[in-house]
């Protein structure tokens, strides 16, 4: 299978206490288990199951995905900063595999 | 036509896989849909307003739908939203996806993309932090469906 790739689009740096925009990727097929192959049998489901962001280790965002999400799964979501600090981004696989990014913002 | 006790329990045995597998490839019924909702909101009744669910009236591909959802809310520790989910009526499965919110992010505001099997309802349903429940639905016509084999 195809490397995954994650992507995360914030901006580098922000007014204190304001409402920030964030963008994830990630490269994934997304299974979803009601497909079937060519014999006639089900390909198993593959999905990323579940997103969270955290800033300094506080969760800000999470979400949890069914088969219904398209692949290459995108989601748009905000944050309120009011500090600089590390955002981290963290993908579940359903099979255990866990993708990673942080991406750091500067506040003032 | 007389059966023997191995031939009967062949059929039956039969039967049953068909039963078990033509489930689960059927679509879901509002019933799952309603079973869906309650499961969210904790058996309360959804009320309009204050959640906002945008989706395409007309889909040309149902494997690529965007969706966003906002929800009005002043996003305090006291008064937030704590999640939004979104049903898809017509898919294999109601359930698509659900987002957890906290003070923290400042704006109930979130969107992807979901598959959508056939033209139908897509529900978006937001649970606050006081547990009051608000719903919002959207018609969605698909012309190539995404759950294709």
């Amino acid at each position: 299978m195809a490397k995954v790739k994650t992507r995360v689009k914030l901006p580098k740096k922000a007014d204190k206490g304001k409402v920030i925009t964030i963008k994830t990727l990630i490269s994934h097929p997304m299974e979803s288990g009601q497909r079937k192959n060519k014999s006639g049998n089900i390909i198993p489901r593959k999905i990323i199951n579940s997103f969270k962001c955290a800033f300094n280790d506080q969760a800000v965002f999470s979400c949890d995905m069914e088969p219904a999400i398209s692949a290459n799964p995108y989601l748009e979501f905000t944050a309120r900063v009011e500090k600089s600090g590390t955002f981290a981004f963290t993908w579940v696989d359903d099979d255990g595999s866990v993708y990673s990014e942080d991406e750091k913002i500067t506040v003032g | 036509m007389t059966l023997n006790r191995r031939e009967a329990l062949a059929i039956a045995g039969g039967a049953l896989a068909f039963a078990v597998t033509g489930a689960r490839m059927a679509w879901a019924t509002a019933e799952d849909t309603y079973k869906a909702i309650m499961a969210f909101t904790g058996g309360a009744e959804p009320a309009t307003g204050r959640i906002t669910l945008n989706a395409p009236e007309i889909a040309e591909n149902g494997n690529t739908v965007p969706i966003s959802v906002s929800v009005e809310s002043p996003m305090s520790a006291e008064d937030h939203v704590a999640s939004v989910t979104i049903l898809a009526e017509g898919n294999p499965n109601p359930e698509t996806v659900t987002f957890h919110f906290t003070a923290m992010s400042g704006e109930a505001m979130a969107s992807t993309r979901i598959r959508l099997a056939k033209t139908q309802n897509v529900i978006a349903l937001a649970k606050m932090s006081d547990r009051s429940v608000f719903i919002d639905t959207k018609e969605v016509k698909v012309t190539i469906g995404g759950c294709g084999g």
